[in-house]
């Protein structure tokens, strides 16, 4: 994890997988880039990893260490790595985030509220999450350099994907100390603040 | 004289066509037309962010105060960019294939049914596209169809010769924080003011704000839903030309967007960048109230036939 101060803001490099990567230093609403692999699943991956873990079997993938994106792009033209790829709800994923969490999952990409069992759980096992710009589809493909299905392949859009990325951009919502963006973001700019 | 005839093909043919109206022949148009005009919309709504998104994203970039919202709003100018030159949908999910066609009563389809016609236009578009398949077959199985159809397909019979397809791609994520109420009467213009804002508040970051928010008001239960969709195809922010809920519109605006939400949900003063409401007559013991939420991929494409 290095800091870059070419912007206003900082900006914080981080490295996947994160292996035992201490998150301490990163803040809600920090702004982060991403570079090395990810993991890209949604809902079906979800159900059938957890299913997965419910019958005893491994996961296909290691997830020690690792973020997941929750992305089912759209199809690849030809020349390009992947399709446009921008984040899903990541709520949906809450009912499973818990259990990946419990297998050393250390952050979640998405966009969207968490529900406070997977808040609780994140700072239980120290991970974070972190949000993508919604609908900013094809600027973030281009972050995304190589994208390969490793598993559940008949999910189609919804397979697990290993994807490679360079300078995701992407920004901190929950921090390992509980802080939350989405909470601080409302109560600086809502109505009866000082902005 | 001889009529104008603008349907393509079978007018040598022997089959006796029908007069419509003014007495002569109905203008016929062959569905291979419909399919080629659908292929074409599905193609470049998924693509083509439209100039009143990106004027309404660019005007509340000159008043939001917050920079990690300025941020999203500069990336989703970008994004636009960058779909409009590379032909990559601007959203992944790009929607179930949601049509609102007005055909005028003087025509006569050939060759297939309306519903086939556009059914084949989305089945060739999402592929030669590259859109994603979104739509499965059974809400519990979730098997997907494999081509994004069935599409939704709201008809209206007009008058004359003339036919008109909009096509209005429709993600899932802003769909799903969408919201219908059937108020009590008494609660009036406060309780449907109250009703919105509180639809946007409980969605928060979830719909990839900023929105348009559309609300259906009056009519029956279906109605309601149908008039909030149809809100969402008016050019982003034109007011309502009636002047009361003109003022509605404004005054929901303000309200949602004191919120702090904000551009992502990151905060800030740009959580919608327009409220559209349409208003239908209900009946005396109703206050329908719908809300769909539409994120700032607020996509739509139209063509005349």
């Amino acid at each position: 994890m290095s800091e870059e101060s070419s912007e206003e803001a900082q900006t914080f490099e981080l490295e996947a997988p994160l292996g035992d990567a201490d998150l301490e230093g990163l803040e809600a609403g920090q702004r982060v880039r991403i570079n090395g692999v990810i993991f890209g699943a949604r809902d079906s991956a979800h159900r059938r990893m957890v299913e997965a873990l419910d019958a005893g079997e491994p996961l296909p993938v290691d997830l020690a260490g690792q973020m997941i994106y929750y992305v089912g792009p759209s199809p690849a033209p030809p020349g390009h790595a992947i399709g446009s790829a921008g984040p899903t709800t990541s709520g949906r994923m809450d009912v499973f985030a818990p259990r990946l969490l419990e297998c050393g999952l250390k952050a979640m990409i998405g966009k969207g509220s968490r529900s406070a069992e997977v808040r609780e759980a994140m700072q239980k096992h120290k991970a974070v999450y972190l949000a993508v710009v919604g609908g900013a589809a094809a600027l973030i493909s281009r972050s995304i350099v190589e994208a390969e299905v490793v598993a559940y392949d008949d999910l189609g859009p919804e397979a697990l994907r290993r994807l490679t990325v360079r300078g995701l951009p992407a920004v901190v919502i929950n921090d390992v100390r509980g802080g939350d963006l989405y909470e601080q973001g409302r109560a600086r700019y809502g109505k009866g603040s000082s902005s | 004289m001889v009529p104008p005839c603008f349907g393509a093909g079978d007018s040598g043919s022997a089959v006796q066509r029908a007069l419509g109206e003014s007495g002569r022949p109905m203008r016929e148009i062959p569905a291979e037309r419909i399919t080629e005009a659908v292929r074409q919309l599905c193609i470049e709504a998924n693509t083509e962010l439209g100039q009143d998104v990106l004027a309404a994203c660019a005007e509340a970039r000159k008043h939001e105060p917050s920079p990690a919202g300025v941020d999203v709003l500069d990336q989703i100018e970008e994004n636009a960019r960058i779909a409009r030159e590379t032909k990559l949908p601007l959203c992944q999910d790009t929607g179930f294939a949601v049509f609102f066609v007005e055909l005028g009563q003087e025509v006569r389809l050939t060759g297939g049914t309306l519903a086939e016609a556009i059914n084949e236009g989305v089945r060739q578009g999402y592929k030669e596209g590259y859109l994603r398949k979104s739509i499965v077959a059974d809400p519990f199985d979730r098997k997907n169809t494999g081509d994004n159809t069935p599409a939704v397909i709201h008809l209206d019979l007009v008058a004359g010769e003339r036919m008109r397809v909009v096509f209005a791609p429709k993600g899932g994520g802003s769909e799903n924080m969408s919201r219908l109420g059937m108020l009590k009467p008494a609660q009036g213009r406060e309780g449907v003011k109250q009703f919105v804002v509180d639809t946007v508040s409980r969605a928060g970051p979830d719909p990839c704000p900023p929105l348009v928010v559309g609300v259906g008001l009056g009519g029956t239960f279906e109605v309601a839903a149908t008039i909030a969709k149809r809100s969402l195809l008016r050019p982003v922010g034109h007011p309502n030309p009636d002047l009361e809920l003109a003022k509605l519109e404004r005054d929901i605006f303000q309200e949602v967007n004191a919120l702090g939400i904000g551009p992502q949900g990151f905060g800030g003063k740009t959580t919608a960048l327009a409220v559209h409401v349409e208003s239908h007559p209900c009946h005396i013991a109703s206050l329908p109230v719908a809300v769909n939420i539409q994120c700032h991929s607020a996509r739509h494409k139209e063509v005349e036939l």
